[in-house]
């Protein structure tokens, strides 16, 4: 008995190593290969860590290959689209669970349409919008489109903060003399902040990753954003892997670097997307 | 107070933003999704009205292979239902009872779901690449060279390729939120089964899989919607190529919008796809109701 047992927790943890490593090789092959020259990558040593260290192919992503551009673009898209989506969503939020009207479930629920409706619903009739107001290659035209597909998500978790904030805190607020604004900007957003982190970590990794409307509704090379960019990088270096590599690097450290430190409060945000939904 | 939170003004100021923007972004586009879907339309002259001929068309036109997609899509659907979620399951209740590492493995295997898809992509695309890939590289390294394929490129073999870092890329996904369901039932229900001499496998098979029965619901909702809705690694990897036998019902609507101008085709393939992902949402609804 003791030692089925054994033998199975052994078999067990293999089966556990095993899938670790499918799971990092890619990643581990990337950060290497990111360093190495042609004939290193092409034979001499493909998977083994870098003989010499090629730091150029950076230089040659970020410079010729325009990914520092590129991720500017990238940061500001998502940093305009996490700020427009908290203050709409706090907004919206307290409507929904303080303020008193006929309704309120109804719309709530309506709201939460949203977490089912699919991108490709929109992008005709968006795509058509943007270009009579002449607003496709702007930031915007991908700046609303995100913020609108992160607000269910946003007004979920919000809606679960919220709730929690005890009501007497209105109350004496009010009885000193506070409007609904002074409530609202005062007592509740300052208590929302496990709430915006959810929220903010959640949408900027949306953003951060978006290919569909990115592809369709950016075609000016100087707006891309990463996801777009590393595709026409990687048209234009078929034959060097390196700096591909490189770009591949630079589009995923920082989103790896945030897990690194805050992988908990990351992971809570994509249950708390999904499980309450 | 209710006095203040009364007044109807106030609703209206804090809702209004919200309501401008998913209205104007989501709820409104489909209903105009749906009005372009019956008009032939190439997106500047004006539009035909012709009721539902793109319908009958993607339903019959063997050049379009509408049918041939949504089968795509739908066999990574049950691919995901059937190999990625067992596996993401398994994985689970390993991690869900406390073993040494679990955090780390956790972390781990979550992991690819926060890269971007076109970085997995662009990765996998080398690691299939015919004369340098690792794949093929290691092949031959163990003498396999007749196994070695233009994975990307054969017929024959494209499809499993495209399907196998979809699949790989959200077993992180499924096992996290059915990871963050095996850890919230109640301690005392384990420790009274084990009292009562139950096995770990009883334990999983009568009281934790029905206890997470709805995030498996949700699961489950999620991988189908998710393989309908599938774009951004085939696009990457194939764009529906070799002769379309990867195509998706989403690279398809790209290329019919976007390459052939066909925004009234575009459309319907649009509303095709948000019926399904709904209509498939309600039926798994409905077959997990009919469980209880």
């Amino acid at each position: 008995m003791r030692t089925t047992t054994k033998t199975r927790e052994v078999f067990l943890y293999i089966g556990l190593f095993l899938w670790l490593i499918v799971n990092l090789f890619p990643v581990y092959w990337m950060f290497t290969f990111s360093l190495k020259s042609n004939p290193e990558i092409f034979g001499d040593n493909v998977i083994g860590l870098p003989k010499e260290w090629l730091w150029s192919n950076y230089t040659t992503a970020l410079h010729t290959g325009n990914m520092g551009l590129y991720f500017l673009n990238s940061a500001i898209v998502a940093v305009t689209t996490i700020l427009i989506t908290l203050a709409v969503a706090l907004l919206a939020t307290f409507a929904l669970t303080r303020l008193i009207w006929r309704q309120r479930k109804t719309l709530n629920k309506f709201f939460m349409l949203g977490l089912t409706i699919p991108i490709h619903a929109s992008i005709v009739p968006v795509y058509v919008t943007l270009s009579k107001l002449n607003m496709l290659n702007t930031y915007w035209a991908l700046i609303i489109p995100y913020s609108a597909f992160s607000l269910s998500m946003a007004i979920l978790v919000c809606t679960g903060f919220m709730n929690e904030i005890p009501r007497e805190l209105d109350e004496s607020a009010c009885i000193d003399g506070c409007g609904v604004f002074g409530i609202f900007f005062h007592i509740i957003v300052p208590l929302m902040k496990p709430a915006v982190a959810t929220v903010g970590i959640y949408t900027f990794l949306q953003c951060w990753n978006e290919l569909m409307f990115a592809n369709v509704f950016i075609s000016k090379s100087a707006l891309r954003t990463l996801p777009v960019g590393v595709q026409a990088l990687s048209g234009q270096y078929t034959t060097e892997w390196g700096p591909i590599g490189a770009a591949l690097v630079l589009a995923t450290f920082p989103t790896l670097l945030v897990y690194i430190f805050l992988s908990k409060k990351i992971q809570e945000s994509f249950i708390a997307g999904a499980v309450k939904g | 107070m209710n006095k203040l939170y009364n007044n109807k003004w106030y609703v209206i100021i804090f809702l209004l933003p919200a309501l401008i923007l998913f209205c104007g972004v989501l709820i409104a586009p489909i209903g105009a999704s749906a009005y372009f879907s019956f008009f032939d339309w190439n997106g500047f002259t004006d539009k035909i009205f012709i009721g539902f001929s793109n319908y009958k068309e993607l339903f019959t036109s063997d050049s379009i292979g509408f049918m041939k997609a949504l089968g795509n899509s739908l066999l990574l659907a049950a691919l995901s239902v059937f190999l990625q979620l067992p596996l993401a399951l398994g994985l689970a209740l390993v991690l869900g009872k406390k073993i040494k590492g679990e955090r780390i493995f956790l972390s781990v295997y979550f992991m690819p779901v926060l890269i971007s898809t076109v970085v997995i992509g662009q990765l996998w695309l080398k690691i299939y690449n015919p004369d340098y890939g690792v794949l093929n590289v290691a092949l031959r390294a163990v003498g396999l060279d007749n196994l070695t394929r233009i994975w990307l490129g054969d017929k024959a073999t494209a499809l499993g390729a495209v399907f196998v870092p979809i699949l790989w890329q959200y077993v992180g996904y499924h096992m996290l939120l059915l990871y963050a369901g095996v850890k919230s039932v109640p301690t005392e229900l384990r420790e009274a089964a084990m009292l009562d001499g139950a096995t770990d496998g009883q334990v999983n098979r009568y009281i934790v899989l029905p206890y997470i029965k709805p995030i498996i619901k949700i699961s489950v909702i999620f991988a189908v919607t998710g393989s309908l809705k599938s774009f951004d690694l085939i696009y990457v990897l194939t764009n529906g190529g070799p002769l379309h036998t990867t195509e998706v019902p989403s690279t398809l609507m790209i290329s019919m919008l976007f390459l052939r101008n066909r925004y009234g085709m575009g459309s319907t393939i649009a509303v095709l796809l948000i019926l399904l992902c709904f209509g498939f949402a309600l039926l798994i609804n409905l077959v997990f109701k009919e469980e209880d």
